[in-house]
């Protein structure tokens, strides 16, 4: 492989989720880019290139989104590019920005990644129904819950996984919102009860199983390791590994049961961080968890523990912020929201700031070196994985 | 090897008919867009947003610069005359069919730094129009006004 | 660290109050099903359900497609499958399709057909069974349409049941 620079991590912004918000999707873009610079400490003029993410046009109905968010993002006059990979896309962009500074070609470059899933009538749904493939899934008029549900069925057979342990996740992860101040989910006093009898979707799924769509912005300023050491040499958090994989079009021909395609993807970026035992070597995670049993499947694909076995870690207290392995410390997706690519900020940027010390109240207490975030989108496929290390 | 299996009959490829539609969208203004459109609405001015590093004026305004970043909150009122930046006569509407009568479609500028809002020229024969000529908003009265870029009916001739 | 972080909430009146526009898009398609789907229509018509065969993996694949996409190469031969199959996984849904809620479940799930590869599958929907009898494993059939009301599509097929008598309502 050839020689690449190094690349860290020197600011992160994020703006409020929420289901409505009055922003357009550029100057999200812009309120969260904004944040990053100032954390790094960097104006506009400083930035090399941009890197913007977002999913699908039809969400915000816009075509090229791309292009219309470009000058809210930075992008103007600048070398500029769309990672767009679905749900995946909050780990994505960030791995485009890192080839950016990784191969030479640019010093410091800007992440931003925005949804505004309020635009669609009479909701976000209705712009998933075109997912589904025209001619074998749509006359059957599926609803999107439907993927998971089956997925959530299958991983619960294979492994003989309960609800009442999946919906500890749930638990967790909206208690640990409360401490987020981007929430739009938090809830200091849910218990599982109010998950198991939460209103049935399509079962096994119900309401309180599933993170809802939402309106937001997230950026991270990326930078060459020279120059993080001049502007922030206090908190060098460097990104040591990048994965990414997909599995087939057609998603009924997967095994639902074990995510292989990110087991792939994070063995890449394990070898890359010269991680050979995650389990031990990871010290905080924060997996993409649109579902709450996404983050126990993830946390499995992610190969943190055999499969199957995630939900015994939960049961058992270390995925909590004073456990061994904090997974999800920032409220995840259930408790802070999902806007879709947007999650960057509770993804990669908890990640980072968490290792940068920088998280608060959320301040995991097992002193974290090492941490690893993952997301996961299109119809099911595609995931992408990012190890960050504190220097 | 070929991957097409030799297709003897053309109606033997079957097509198959949907859309991608939704119930619609709903695009708010924006924090900028929300200022801009109620001085437009209940006042009949048009407003911009001056950078003053740069020295641009954005029209519509923004509450960010795209060149330096810095906010932009004090917007200013930039008047209803502006001169023709650029124009293109349009004689068939966006699905193609002949319209009755051409439609002048234009880029208006408010000053030397400001940015271009695209609008339509009213008023006009398509020979009289150039680039530098001068134009005035024609509102539409208050009370048919809604907060909406057709607030204004076109820009005419001044002069 | 976000001590004050930006981004002004709408309530759902405040949302529908503050300027902003409305469009509805028009986007209307005439997809191509292709070579393998075409046929796979065609079949479904005659009440029958047809997949293609790669020779160098072995595998059958449903839904059928002209190439293999892990050998990436054509595919090599037509195979009818028998229609009968196993419950793959599935879901009892209170939703429709435009997340209103129903009162009487939608059973749905993906069956992995006798004589295709492993997890090979369609979607469907199931009948005759009830959501508490249903389960992962489960030995179907396809119910179809009477001939005169099939059209060449994945309606055709009205839903899968039981093969077993103990498991049907």
């Amino acid at each position: 492989m050839a020689r690449l620079r190094e690349v860290a991590v020197i600011g992160a912004g994020m703006t409020v989720f929420a289901s409505r918000l009055m922003e357009t999707g550029k100057e999200l873009a812009w309120e969260a880019a904004k944040q990053a610079l100032d954390e790094a400490g960097l104006s506009l003029e400083d930035v090399d290139a941009v890197v913007l993410g977002t999913a699908p046009d039809a969400f915000d109905g816009i075509h090229k989104k791309g292009e219309n968010l470009l000058d809210g993002a930075g992008g103007a006059n600048r070398p500029y590019m769309r990672v767009y990979t679905g749900g995946g896309t909050a780990v994505m962009a960030p791995i485009a920005g890192w080839w950016h500074v990784a191969s030479g070609l640019f010093d410091i470059v800007l992440v931003v990644c925005e949804e505004k899933m309020s635009s669609a009538r009479p909701h976000a749904q209705s712009v998933f129904a075109h997912i589904w493939d025209p001619i074998l899934d749509r006359p059957l008029k599926p609803n999107l819950v439907w993927i998971f549900a089956m997925e959530m069925q299958r991983y619960m057979h294979v492994y003989n996984v309960k609800k009442e342990d999946i919906a500890l996740v749930s638990v967790k992860n909206k208690r640990n919102a409360v401490d987020h101040p981007c929430a739009q989910l938090a809830d200091p006093k849910i218990t599982v009860e109010d998950v198991l009898n939460s209103e049935p979707m399509a079962l096994p799924v119900r309401r309180l199983d599933i993170s809802p769509p939402s309106d937001g912005a997230s950026a991270l300023v990326l930078a060459s390791l020279d120059v993080a050491r001049e502007l922030v040499p206090d908190r060098i958090v460097t990104i040591d590994g990048v994965g990414w994989c997909i599995d087939t079009t057609m998603w009924t021909n997967r095994d639902l049961a074990f995510p292989k395609f990110l087991a792939r993807a994070a063995q890449q970026a394990y070898r890359m961080a010269g991680i050979k035992d995650p389990a031990k070597e990871i010290h905080v995670a924060e997996p993409y968890d649109p579902f709450n049993y996404k983050e126990l499947q993830h946390m499995e694909g992610l190969l943190l523990c055999e499969p199957g076995e995630a939900a015994k870690l939960t049961r058992e207290g270390v995925t909590q912020r004073d456990g061994r392995l904090p997974v999800c410390p920032s409220g995840g997706l259930l408790g802070v929201g999902n806007p879709i690519a947007a999650t960057l900020g509770i993804k990669v940027g908890e990640i980072y700031w968490q290792l940068a010390r920088k998280a608060g109240k959320r301040q995991v207490k097992n002193d974290p070196v090492t941490g690893v975030a993952q997301a996961w989108g299109d119809l099911m496929q595609f995931s992408s994985v990012i190890v960050l290390r504190r220097r | 090897m070929t991957m097409l299996e030799r297709i003897r009959k053309p109606t033997e490829i079957k097509h198959w008919l949907g859309h991608m539609e939704t119930g619609g969208y709903h695009y708010t203004a924006g924090l900028a867009g929300e200022r801009f459109f109620t001085a437009l609405r209940d006042e009949g001015r048009i407003l911009g947003a001056r950078c003053e590093r740069c020295g641009i004026v954005y029209v519509p305004p923004r509450i960010y610069c795209e060149r330096c970043f810095t906010e932009l909150n004090e917007f200013v009122d930039v008047g209803l005359r502006g001169r023709v930046r650029s124009f293109t006569i349009a004689r068939i509407d966006k699905d193609g069919n002949r319209l009755e009568r051409p439609e002048i479609r234009a880029l208006i500028s408010f000053g030397e730094d400001t940015t271009a809002l695209l609008h339509l020229l009213g008023e006009v024969e398509p020979e009289e129009v150039h680039i530098g000529m001068e134009v005035e908003a024609q509102l539409k009265p208050r009370e048919e006004r809604e907060g909406r870029i057709t607030d204004i009916r076109y820009f005419k001739p001044v002069g | 660290m976000i001590t004050e972080p930006r981004g002004r909430k709408l309530s759902k009146e405040e949302f529908a109050q503050v300027p902003h526009v409305t469009a509805q898009p028009r986007a209307r398609y005439a997809w191509s099903a292709g070579p393998a789907m075409s046929r796979f229509l065609e079949e479904l018509k005659r009440g029958k359900i047809i997949a293609r065969r790669c020779n160098r993996c072995g595998r059958v694949l449903v839904p059928p497609r002209m190439f293999c996409e892990r050998c990436f190469r054509p595919t090599d031969e037509w195979v009818y499958l028998p229609g009968t199959g196993v419950v793959e996984t599935f879901s009892v849904s209170y939703i429709d399709t435009n997340a209103n809620r129903i009162e009487e479940p939608i059973l749905v799930g993906v069956i992995a057909l006798d004589g295709a590869c492993e997890h090979c599958g369609l979607m469907h929907y199931f009948g005759e069974v009830s959501p508490e009898r249903i389960h992962i494993g489960m030995p179907v059939e396809p119910v179809w349409k009477p001939e005169s009301e099939r059209e060449g599509a994945i309606t055709d097929i009205k839903y899968f049941r039981p093969r077993r008598e103990e498991d049907r309502q």
